[in-house]
């Protein structure tokens, strides 16, 4: 046991450095690095791979953005999810409902998502704002079964059991994107991109630095004038918008959901991803729904045990790197806005005026 | 008319009096103190002072407006921010990100402005850290603002504490016990930095155990006893003022209950 | 109607009670929410299924299953969470690694005895009883007084024997508790089987009422009784008592006047409002934060 964790530990180092090392150089050579990653991804479609490659690969992207949505709850506020799927499930239903029953097109069911997604994080939001820490698990996880009550009853509406079908495709100048034709992957690309732009903005701002403040010490920011409660609610419902954004893409792409596509797994996959990923790492995110949506597919051998290793998987993590493979403090110098110059910088830099 | 006036506050937990009908006020520019022993009630007049308690009766003015009963926040912007007796700084986060929690409530731009990087977020972002830098130069601690607060030392975490209520622009700064758990050298040095802040107009209202701190800085001080006032006064008065050396030491007289117990 | 559902109710409360009672134990101690209690349960099921499919007749079955589930609730917590608790991890940490035990529980259970829905036998059968006008089954009054028996037990253990007090006394100040002399790791760990006893028991007798068991019941009851938990207050004993039974009396009333569909979600629905009105439970206490 002591020398698994041990063989644990360094590898997760050797990772975590690694890493550390690559954004270090991509960050260096930013203006190349990541043009150059844009046009490896994009290019991809026109390799010659499997639909059922392109698949994947679209469901790593749909994981990325749900996993940003939830690492802005738990990575940001410290506070759990356990219903995560119910945002994503809101979001899939109201898109794929006007789109399939009302004919809408996509590019318009899918703000009507987005809105549904930010809809039940308002519910989750205003019903929580008042609790903390483990009661938010719960409330996420009632909330959760609440929503499939009503998909499951509503027939009317949500066609109950049964499911949606025939949701339209997106559509740009007549061209139908599909899995086939890459453009759903052209298209989760664009969106995970957005998602991980807001994220950013979100993080560094005085929201992200007011939602942070709230997960170390709540008292505390509520007595330097932070509006607890309000930022609570605000970013469960920012939280929901960016899962509904995830449920109107994959209804689209899947063309039929039903209350089991948005389950009790889906929300632990989540949690897992973010927790495998590192609290709080955006990076941390997609790597680890790359490797985590990736691997029950590579090792269809241990599919069936894919819970299981999952299981293990946060046993371990939470026993040897309870920061995830990306998370912690960054040892990185805190990045100051354009113009600001660091304490020390002044000096040197009308020194080195006056010297010339 | 004075930045803080105090007028007859009382909290009651249950039955139990905390603290009683008790009146003071501190005037802009000064360092006023509040002392008293173990559980007198000081920490709970400062909860009420930043809106953690309820007020069960009494009035708090500040600046000329009622403000007892009123959300933390809105007390803070106001223009009283505080820190605590056992440091609650968000320790995860960097120095400088501490000071910019502090400086929340004069960040002004929205949602969507973050979202677009507009100019107002640019513009307000980077006064906002230019702010922060030097404050915390100012309070030498500027070497430290990529370090995260919990690697600070002791002391400097006071110091960042205090740097943090500056940063609200608040224009009375409570201290609890700002002093405690430092060692004779770091209350020297405290006291040094108390008074350069009032000396650059800041001012403070703190509660403070350490006699030597409290003697040294004070324009005035109040002493609590029991959740009532007892003394006011200049430091030499309180030095000599027998009932204060009653409360801090017993009387010698057997009935005197002093059993008191911590309930702050 | 209404009594009848009500009456069937309290029986099914019982039960939720019992689950109900399994968190709060370890949450009194720990502050800690047992989120593999669920699978827990399942496996007690499980292993009484074992037993009976081995002959081993129903009261040795009931038996075994107490004491497999007890020692699996103990290794969890010697192997996964003492170590945690060792290193001062924050609580999240904890909980998520409760979470990551309850997939492999209700998984291995998944592939060792696969997910279909197995049959279990009918715990007693005397016939059916009427009271006050209403009858009610065999399997209904056996659940009931068997739960009652053993919360009666847990009762008597957690207020009258010398470990209950060294349970109680680690359960309001911990540390204080150990310099007292209390060996609170065992306190903890005779806490986390006592859950595991609930567990099975509930388990069990869940399984001999609907005559069914299955890999992911677990998911289900978990929540339920988790539900119960939170509703009475966690860490409240008598809370959770009164939480199991509201919740399977809410769930009677709207299973026979909704429909089955609502069965399921009834209990968060009640859990939604009194959390809204009272977020600390009914009879839990509020914490005030200090400064």
């Amino acid at each position: 046991m002591g020398n698994t964790a041990a063989s644990w530990k360094n590898a997760t180092k050797k990772l975590s450095d690694g890493y550390e090392k690559l954004t270090d150089t991509i960050l260096k050579h930013k203006k190349i690095a990541i043009p150059l990653l844009y046009v490896i991804l994009i290019a991809i479609p026109f390799l010659g791979p499997s639909q059922y490659f392109i698949r994947v690969l679209c469901l790593i992207g749909v994981y990325s953005i749900l996993t940003l949505s939830l690492n802005l709850i738990a990575g940001y506020m410290g506070q759990t999810s356990m219903g995560h799927a119910a945002l994503y499930c809101l979001g899939g239903y109201f898109s794929a409902l006007l789109g399939s029953n009302l004919g809408m097109p996509f590019w318009i069911t899918i703000f009507f998502g987005i809105l549904g997604g930010a809809l039940g994080g308002l519910i989750l939001g205003l019903s929580t704002m008042r609790l903390s820490g483990s009661y938010l698990a719960v409330i996420t996880l009632a909330f959760a079964e609440v929503v499939e009550m009503v998909i499951l009853n509503w027939n009317d509406v949500t066609n109950g059991p049964l499911g949606v079908r025939n949701i339209p495709r997106p559509e740009i100048f007549g061209i139908e994107l599909t899995t086939a034709n890459g453009g759903f992957y052209w298209l989760v690309i664009v969106l995970v991109t957005i998602s991980v732009l807001v994220s950013m903005c979100v993080v560094n701002s005085k929201f992200g630095r007011a939602v942070r403040a709230i997960k170390e010490d709540e008292l505390a920011a509520k007595l330097m004038g932070v509006h607890t409660a309000a930022y609570k609610v605000k970013t469960i419902v920012l939280s929901g918008a960016m899962a509904g954004l995830a449920g109107a893409f994959y209804a689209s792409m899947n063309r039929y959901i039903d209350a089991n596509t948005f389950n009790f797994d889906v929300s632990m996959t989540i949690l897992c991803i973010v927790i495998f990923g590192g609290l709080g790492s955006i990076p941390g995110m997609i790597i680890g729904s790359t490797l985590l949506i990736a691997f029950p597919e590579v090792l269809r051998s241990l599919a069936d045990y894919r819970f299981v290793v999952y299981g293990l998987l946060l046993i371990f993590m939470m026993r040897f790197r309870s920061q995830g493979l990306l998370g912690g403090l960054s040892k990185k110098p805190y990045k100051l806005p354009k113009g600001v110059l660091r304490p020390g910088e002044q000096d040197q830099a009308s020194l080195g005026k006056q010297v010339k | 008319m004075a930045l803080l006036e105090v007028k007859g506050i009382t909290k009651t937990f249950g039955g139990l009096v905390a603290v009683e009908n008790v009146e003071f006020n501190v005037n802009e520019g000064e360092i006023v103190s509040i002392i008293g022993p173990n559980g007198a009630g000081k920490t709970t007049i400062f909860n009420m002072l930043t809106g953690v308690y309820h007020v069960n009766g009494g009035k708090i003015l500040f600046d000329g407006k009622e403000i007892q009963n009123k959300q933390p926040r809105d007390i803070v912007k106001a223009g009283i921010a505080r820190t605590f007796q056992n440091i609650r700084l968000f320790p995860t986060m960097r120095v400088i990100e501490n000071v910019l929690v502090g400086e929340h409530i004069n960040i002004g731009y929205h949602f969507l402005d973050l979202l677009f990087k507009t100019k107002k977020y640019r513009a307000e972002e980077k006064a906002a850290h230019q702010r922060a830098i030097d404050l915390l130069v100012s309070l030498d601690l500027g070497d430290q603002i990529d370090n995260y607060a919990k690697n600070l030392p002791y002391g400097m975490q006071r110091k960042l504490e205090i740097a943090r209520a500056i940063a609200t622009k608040a224009r009375l700064i409570i201290l609890d016990e700002p002093a405690a758990g430092m060692n004779p050298q770091e209350s020297e040095e405290l006291k040094e930095f108390i008074r350069k802040l009032r000396d650059k107009g800041q001012t403070i209202l703190l509660i403070e155990h350490d006699m030597s701190v409290v003697m040294d800085i004070s324009d005035r001080i109040y002493v609590i006893d029991h959740g009532r006032k007892i003394a006011e006064g200049l430091p030499k008065e309180i030095a000599v003022n027998k009932r204060v050396i009653t409360a801090y030491l017993g009387s010698g007289d057997v009935k005197k209950d002093d059993n008191e117990t911590e309930n702050s | 109607m209404v009594l009848e559902q009500i009456l069937n109710g309290i029986m099914l409360g019982m039960v939720y009670a019992l689950i109900a009672v399994g968190y709060s134990l370890v949450f009194g101690i720990l502050r800690l929410l047992n989120m593999a209690h669920g699978s827990i349960y399942a496996f007690g099921a499980h292993m009484a299924l074992f037993a009976v499919s081995v002959n081993w007749g129903l009261p040795a079955a009931f038996i075994f299953a107490i004491i497999t589930t007890g020692i699996l609730e103990m290794l969890m917590d010697s192997v996964i969470l003492a170590p945690l608790r060792a290193k001062n991890a924050p609580n999240i940490t904890c909980l998520i690694s409760v979470i990551g035990v309850s997939y492999i529980i209700q998984n291995m259970l998944m592939i060792v005895f696969d997910s279909t829905k197995k049959s279990f036998p009918k715990l007693f059968d005397f016939g059916n009883v009427t009271i006050l006008g209403v009858t009610l089954t065999s399997a209904q009054i056996s659940m009931f007084l068997i739960a009652l028996v053993f919360l009666a037990v847990l009762t008597v253990i957690v207020n009258y024997t010398k470990i209950g007090l060294a349970m109680r006394a680690s359960r309001e100040n911990a540390k204080a508790a150990n310099l007292m002399g209390i060996d609170v790791r065992k306190v903890v760990t005779f806490t986390f089987f006592l859950s595991g006893m609930c567990a099975a028991v509930a388990g069990v007798l869940v399984s001999g009422y609907y005559q069914m068991v299955y890999s992911t019941m677990g998911t289900e009851a978990g929540l339920k009784g988790f539900s119960a938990a939170v509703l009475g207050g966690i860490g409240v004993l008598y809370g959770s008592v009164v939480g199991g039974v509201i919740v399977g009396v809410a769930e009677a009333l709207a299973v026979a006047f909704l429909g089955g569909s609502f069965r399921s979600a009834t209990a968060y629905i009640v859990l939604f409002l009194v959390l809204l009105i009272r977020p600390s439970g009914l009879f839990g206490k509020d914490n005030i934060d200090k400064v």
